[in-house]
């Protein structure tokens, strides 16, 4: 059996979600917008899936849309802040997700907005007052993106403190929570945030899914036009299947949030302690107080056999990554951890854990490793 | 579910075929990796499907598969087509022209370029739905850079001259995109042949999952770019970020396949059922209409109107029974008279009095019969409570009734 630790960049669907979707895929085939009783049938099911995501995140069901996915709700939020609410300035960092930075790129380049990047530590971290100043330093219409954690090192930005400061300051907060929903509770009954975006394939439901919050507050136009589907915010049949698996697995990621938390802490940690124990002067990346539980990411000093180690690893039946999934092509130097300045020449691998993993299969890659560079 | 019901509305969405389903249900559990995931092999496992998709995709409108950018749907492809040329050949002009009759998709993404300065050429169509050719290229300019019209009709199935259009495009060195959405699976389309440089489909209307599209993209003579609407970790080459939805794409793949394969054989067998479906109630009911060139139909269609009955309450007698539309399920949740219709030429209650019949593979001559009856039993019965038909019975000409507001 392989050893599947790459799960920041996806995860294998729980059996009970594909349970819940297959009714989907089989009987219930209507198109939502459709009037006769299987069109009926299908747009109730759709926006039970609302309801119970909206309940998840403490959302009203009016701010929930549904989109294909984490990168499309991130673009959506961040051109449509720039388009509709006259948005002139972005504050972010460069440890973001490329789905942001490259949507920044081009907001600058095509729109002239002006993008500050806040500077980051060697942890990844933001500094509270930085921000603070930042936001002061301009009259200019802000918005603040920050994701709540990193994909590839597991840092957190504290969401609730970054929350608060943009509410006291009057400016938006925009997160990409695709990483921390369904691993850390969001309730954005207490939590202001102007839109947050999420993947269902990071938490155990389907690819080709995903949402958007945006806040009632917050008018915005469509981003992809055509058809009056999504309250005329989202052009496009439904993807009635996956938005079912997607309601599906939050809920079920939700009420097993302390429990999967725990689980996967304990092998995070253990982990931790094997891989120090192995390979002295390893080094782990990102901050190690507060962070997303289920990435562990080392930077292993140079060794025999150092530069091949993820290629030796896959070999042996252990599939990690090296960065994130998605600079599909070539293999970039990882901007976040130039941005951290970590060691160039040091190999960085990024573990990541789900509540399907086990101790027993640490020890298992731990044996590899061992065998691997000795 | 629908054991007693009987669905109509194919071009609305499709079933999708158990054979489909049975391709993507692997690739939800054992097969579960991110396509992107390079260093692994649950990784080369979901970029392998993705792959071997692709090639059924392309194979189905005669495209390379390098050609083929996978999206959430047609709706998605559309809107990166239209915006997608209008912002990369922004120096060479920024005017494109479609046709009033278009999927929404294309005219609300049209509505938004022209938001961003460009220029919409809107043309009307015939009475039978099909372009005027003369018009088009009239029409065309030194600033044109798209023509976009769609390949069939989704509320009539009328099939528009693409050969003739492409040549027209050629000739002017304008872009052709086409939305083939209810072409794409039910008849034979070679973009090549036909001279189309983007097309937007979905896997949904030929029998494939919900959530999953693809946009081609001509590589050579000329090679065509569009500018991404979707920013991220720069999958699809570039033009589409985003994870890709490995099952969808999956199944889409194999809801090719079984197209390329079935395609003859059911459309050889709905057209017969269609012109049954037809026939019958023309022969049963007076005053019927078809909506829509004949000649150039897709063959699993009909658009009819019932004069002096109102289509929403027509459906309403058997609304239980039979799924069927009238008018795009896209915007039949609003009870405005379709709009492709009304560009046909029909007055608000031709428009209104019209049934949209689209049959599938799953079809079967019983459901037409059954619906024969039952729809001719609707039409019948709605004629009965209505003074409007008593009226035209008795010969009074309703053209010269002058009705008063109340």
């Amino acid at each position: 059996m392989r050893i599947y630790f790459d799960n920041a960049a996806t995860t294998p669907l729980d059996e009970e979600v594909l349970e819940a979707m297959l009714p989907y895929m089989r009987g219930y085939y209507g198109n939502p917008s459709s009037i006769h009783a299987d069109g009926r049938q299908s747009r109730m099911a759709i926006e039970r899936a609302r309801r119970k995501i909206a309940l998840q995140i403490g959302a009203s069901i009016g701010e929930i849309f549904f989109t294909s996915g984490g990168t499309e709700a991130n673009n959506m939020a961040l051109k449509c802040a720039v388009r509709d609410l006259g948005v002139k300035r972005i504050i972010s960092s460069p440890t973001e997700h490329h789905c942001i930075l490259h949507t920044l790129d081009t907001l600058e380049k095509s729109r002239g907005i002006e993008v500050v990047y806040l500077p980051v530590d060697s942890k990844g971290c933001i500094n509270m007052d930085v921000l603070s100043e930042t936001i002061d330093a301009s009259d200019k219409k802000t918005m603040v993106s920050l994701m709540y954690a990193n994909n590839e090192i597991g840092t957190l930005h504290d969401f609730e403190r970054i929350s608060i400061l943009c509410d006291e300051k009057g400016v938006l907060f925009h997160s990409d929570t695709v990483q921390a929903i369904g691993q850390f509770p969001i309730n954005l009954d207490e939590t202001k945030v102007s839109f947050l975006a999420g993947a269902a394939h990071k938490f155990h439901g389907p690819k080709g899914v995903g949402f958007i919050y945006v806040n009632g507050d917050n008018i915005i136009k469509p981003y992809i036009d055509g058809g009056s589907q999504e309250r005329n915010m989202r052009g496009g049949t439904e993807n009635l299947y996956g938005i079912v698996g997607m309601a599906e697995a939050l809920e079920r990621s939700c009420k097993a949030m302390e429990e999967r938390k725990n689980h996967v802490g304990e092998i995070r940690s253990y982990m931790k302690e094997q891989l120090l124990q192995l390979i002295p002067g390893i080094l782990f990346n990102g901050c190690q107080e507060q962070y997303l539980h289920k990435v562990l990411s080392v930077s292993i000093p140079p060794i025999d056999n150092g530069e091949m180690l993820l290629m030796l690893l896959d070999m042996a039946g252990v599939s990690a990554s090296g960065g994130s999934a998605c600079s599909s092509g070539v293999e970039h130097e990882s901007h976040v951890l130039t941005a951290i300045q970590g060691h160039p020449d040091y190999k960085t691998i990024r573990f990541s854990f789900s509540h399907h993993n086990t101790k027993n299969e640490v020890d298992q890659v731990i044996e590899k490793l061992r065998g691997i560079i000795n | 579910m629908s054991a007693q019901r009987i669905y109509l509305d194919n071009n609305a969405t499709t079933p999708t075929d158990p054979r489909v389903v049975e391709a993507m249900i692997p690739y939800f559990t054992n097969m579960f990796g991110n396509a992107a995931s390079r260093n692994h092999p649950f990784g080369w496992e979901a970029e392998e499907g993705v792959d071997y998709a692709r090639e059924q995709v392309a194979k189905l409108i005669g495209a390379d598969p390098k050609e083929i950018i996978f999206t959430s749907g047609a709706t998605e492809s559309d809107n990166l087509a239209i915006k997608g040329v209008f912002e990369m050949y922004a120096r060479k002009g920024n005017h494109i022209i479609t046709l009033t009759t278009e999927h929404k998709a294309v005219l609300d993404a049209c509505k938004k370029v022209e938001k961003l300065g460009g220029e919409v050429t809107y043309l009307d169509v015939k009475r039978d739905g099909l372009v005027d050719l003369e018009q088009l290229e009239a029409a065309m300019t030194d600033k044109t850079v798209l023509v976009s019209i769609m390949f069939a009709n989704n509320e009539t199935g009328v099939i528009q001259p693409m050969k003739e259009i492409g040549e027209l495009c050629a000739k002017k060195g304008i872009l052709f995109m086409s939305d083939i959405t209810q072409a794409a699976g039910k008849i034979p389309v070679d973009v090549k042949e036909l001279g189309i440089h983007l097309a937007a489909f979905t896997a949904h209307k030929m029998y494939g999952p919900k959530g999953v599209g693809a946009l081609f993209v001509n590589r050579k003579g000329p090679r065509v770019k569009v500018t991404a609407q979707m920013d991220g970790g720069g999958h699809e080459r570039g033009m589409r970020s985003g994870t890709l939805n490995v099952p969808g794409i999956v199944g889409f793949g194999k809801a090719a396949e079984l197209c390329i394969n079935e395609m003859a054989k059911d459309a050889d067998r709905l057209s017969k059922l269609r012109d049954k479906l037809q026939v019958s109630l023309m022969e049963k009911l007076e005053e019927v209409v078809i909506n829509g060139n004949e000649e150039n139909r897709m063959p699993h269609v009909t658009n009819m109107s019932f004069k002096h009955v109102e289509g929403e309450g027509l459906m309403m007698t058997f609304n239980q029974n039979i799924a069927l539309s009238s008018g795009s399920a896209c915007t039949s949740a609003s009870l405005e008279p379709s709009y492709v219709l009304k560009a046909l030429g029909l007055g608000d209650d031709l428009a209104h009095s019209s049934l949209r019949f689209s049959l599938g593979r799953f079809t079967t001559e019983e459901e037409v019969e059954a619906a024969i009856d039952q729809v001719a039993e609707g039409v019948n019965h709605m004629r009965s409570l209505s003074p409007i038909w008593e009226m035209y019975k008795e010969g009074i000409d309703l053209e010269s009734i002058e009705w008063s507001e109340h």
